[in-house]
């Protein structure tokens, strides 16, 4: 299958590239940029006058629901939905049902991703069985079925020892750990920010030192170890501080940040809106600003869309008791693209920020555009404007903090390996 | 975003919290419930059919017996028809989801809910999900907000104290579990009171307190100093095994308001206490019993006050 795709800003921030070039896809491939190759004969023509073309949206958090959850959404439902973004390649999180611990688990799941022939899907494995914190996985058995890395989801790993150790034998095969920073002892039964909105509003709070205390635990022992340490989901300024230490000292260590903590804060609960209530809280302002900066600075590697689909049923209770969580996929893109139009950045800093870098973090060889590399590719409307609906999402959760809004950036076609997988209708 | 409370007409639609409030519509409750009091010859209220035919739906998923007896006596002095649900024991450990006994209910009729639950919002989540018709009334919700408690403290601050404007209010106890507290705080701002202190170890207290607009004391002595009014607040006997409290005997030793440390007060200081009273812990029966209390009266005026926040909602003019 042949594809040119014409006319369109090629945008590729790993080789340094945004000018209006055409591109050329054969065999799964680019094949090249600018010239038409000597005999190429197109099968498929795209006209992208206008639209935007970048590599392929990697996403390091998206939960897809299987198995065990098919209530919150499917296999297929949400890997529609991610193409729908321009995702090309996503990462899910061990915390399904069973979690994600054993070999063929993960073998299953990646096989029935496959079948349905969307998006790339890197399962992350369980760092410890039943993400219980007391026992090892199989990691290298796990690596060899398809885990890309190991993690604890959102599960509290609260012995320091079994997480030296966990983190030592992952080092011992070069595994990376992702590790979302929260001691679970101060964070105990909160479900906001402790700041001015849980105090007026009465909710259990989680403060920032149950963010700090835990980073700095797993920072210290990332340097004891010498693993390759990924940080989720990092939510406050002091806890942004700590890694730009560590960072600056040379630690390896990379760390992500969820889309909807950059745009929003604890102010935006309201009165008691369920679908702010996330993890880690929404923060204060001063802490969204800091994340911001950190984007930039490149303290913050990634930006994901911690994609994780509630059923209806499952929001419309108290606060507390909501699920947390918000549908993601489908916002990625529009959500970084307001990011950058509020931060005045270039496109080329903003889409790195859900491609290059996050194949890195990955260490998966996807999300840029040289010639001979893999032909996952998003094509976007910048300037199309468009409403965040339960119609419009193709995600079975429909619940996200900016339901109701005006979203700037539409994506048009999405690419997996040189084959045309979403079209917009 | 617009208060959840109010209609397009800035009239009162449900009564949530006393956050927010125009301090128009909390004169207007005063006002009424002073009506109330005033009508009734020796402290009785008699009937008045401001709620013929109306159905008025106690939904209490929490226990309580205080607050749904007053609501409920308040509820018939006003001539509705009232019904009384425990659903603590009934609907919801059979799995059904609150909103669903909130559809049944609305089914059966209701005009006014009135809510308690253990969760912070439920009263808001039930509001939103109403026909605009039905009105609720928040009696209690989670640790956010039980505003005709605030109310009926205020009208006896009112009763006792004539004026808000010249007035150091000390609010003692636990302030970071306390819907109470977070209720009295904003009607005391919201009415023009100066100066309104919180009196709490720091394990009790939230920790941005200070930015609902109150000064913060640790200690009884220096923030009950000069203070016209004394307010406090219950102590849950599970704070002890939470870590938040050592024990009964020491919070009581320098929290617990005994005669000694109401001295600090000014002589004319009044007492009052949300019930129920733990005494001994966080009150010196002295002081519950004694000539500076009005602890009874606040249940007395309880009742007139809930009848008039059910009537402004009513609509009656």
């Amino acid at each position: 299958m042949n594809i040119h795709i014409r006319n369109g800003r090629l945008i590729d921030p790993k080789n340094k590239l945004d000018e209006v070039q055409d591109i050329y896809i054969s065999a799964g491939k680019v094949l090249a940029i600018g010239k038409t190759p000597f005999g190429f004969v197109a099968d498929s023509e795209i006209d992208a006058s206008g639209l935007v073309v970048v590599p392929g949206l990697i996403d390091l958090a998206a939960r897809l629901r299987e198995p065990g959850y098919e209530y919150k959404a499917t296999l297929e439902s949400e890997m529609h939905a991610a193409v729908a973004g321009g995702i090309t390649s996503l990462a899910c999180p061990p915390d399904t049902d069973p979690v994600l611990d054993e070999p063929g688990l993960v073998e299953m799941l990646k096989h029935r991703a496959r079948e349905l022939s969307q998006a790339n899907v890197y399962p992350v494995g369980a760092l410890t069985y039943g993400l219980k914190g007391i026992e090892l996985t199989e990691m290298a058995e796990l690596s060899d079925a398809g885990c890309i890395a190991f993690s604890q989801a959102d599960e509290p790993l609260t012995d320091t020892r079994v997480l030296m150790r966990a983190m030592y034998y992952a080092a011992t095969f070069g595994f990376g750990v992702w590790l979302r920073p929260q001691d679970s002892f101060l964070a105990r039964n909160g479900v906001a920010h402790d700041g001015e909105v849980a105090t007026r509003l009465g909710l259990p709070a989680i403060p920032v030192c149950a963010e700090t205390i835990a980073l700095a635990t797993m920072l210290m022992l990332g340097r004891e170890t010498g693993v390759k340490l990924h940080i989720c989901r990092v939510s406050s300024a002091e806890g942004v501080s700590l890694i730009r230490e560590a960072k600056k000292n040379g630690l390896n260590v990379t760390c992500d940040v969820s889309m909807n903590h950059i745009h929003l804060s604890e102010m935006d609960i309201g009165y008691f809106d369920s679908n702010c209530h996330l993890v880690p809280p929404l923060r204060s302002q001063r802490d969204r600003a800091a994340l911001r900066v950190a984007l930039q600075e490149g303290v913050v590697d990634s930006i994901c869309s911690n994609h994780s689909p509630v059923d209806e049923d499952a929001k419309q209770i108290p606060f507390a008791e909501a699920e947390a969580g918000a549908t993601g996929l489908e916002l990625l893109l529009p959500l970084v693209l307001k990011w950058m139009y509020e931060e005045k950045l270039s496109l080329s800093d903003a889409v790195s920020k859900v491609t290059c870098n996050s194949a890195r973090i990955l260490n998966i060889d996807a999300g840029h555009l040289a010639i001979g590399a893999v032909a996952d590719i998003c094509i976007f409307d910048p300037d199309k404007y468009w409403r965040v609906e339960t119609g419009a999402l193709k995600s079975q959760g429909k619940n996200t903090p900016f339901i109701g809004m005006e979203l700037r950036g539409k994506v048009r076609y999405t690419l997996v390996n040189g084959q045309i997988i979403y079209q917009e209708h | 975003m617009n208060n959840p409370q109010l209609n397009k007409n800035g009239e009162l639609q449900h009564l949530l919290s006393t956050e927010g409030l125009p301090s128009r519509i909390l004169y207007d409750i005063l006002d009424r419930a002073s009506a109330f009091v005033d009508g009734a010859g020796r402290g009785e209220i008699r009937k008045v059919p401001i709620l013929h035919g109306k159905s008025v739906f106690n939904v209490f998923f929490e226990n309580s017996t205080r607050t749904r007896t007053t609501f409920e006596i308040a509820a018939k002095r006003l001539s509705a028809d009232v019904v009384n649900l425990n659903i603590a024991s009934s609907s919801t450990s059979k799995g059904e989801t609150l909103l669903d006994t909130v559809d049944n209910l609305c089914a059966m009729h209701a005009d006014m809910f009135i809510v308690r639950h253990a969760q912070s919002g439920a009263a808001h989540l039930i509001a939103k999900h109403v026909a605009p018709e039905i009105h609720v009334i928040n009696a209690g919700d989670g640790r956010h907000a039980h505003p005709t408690q605030a109310l009926l403290d205020m009208f006896t601050i009112r009763h006792y104290k004539k004026e808000f404007h010249n007035l150091r209010v000390a609010i003692v106890g636990d302030v970071l579990h306390s819907r109470v507290a977070r209720s009295q705080i904003h009607a005391l701002t919201t009415l023009g009171v100066p100066e309104v202190r919180v009196i709490a170890p720091k394990t009790l207290l939230p920790s941005h307190v200070e930015q609902l607009g109150v000064r913060v004391f640790h200690d009884m002595e220096t923030g009950l100093r000069d203070v016209d009014v004394v307010l406090m607040l219950r102590l849950q006997n599970e704070r002890m095994q939470g870590a938040a409290l050592p024990s009964a005997q020491e919070y009581f030793k320098y929290y617990g308001l005994t005669q000694e440390k109401l001295a600090y007060a000014k002589a004319d200081t009044i007492v009052m206490h949300p019930g129920p009273m733990n005494r001994g812990i966080e009150i010196d029966s002295s002081v519950a019993d004694g000539i500076q209390s009005v602890i009874l009266a606040q249940v007395t005026f309880g009742i007139a006050v809930r009848m008039a926040v059910m009537s402004l909602l009513a609509g009656d003019k």
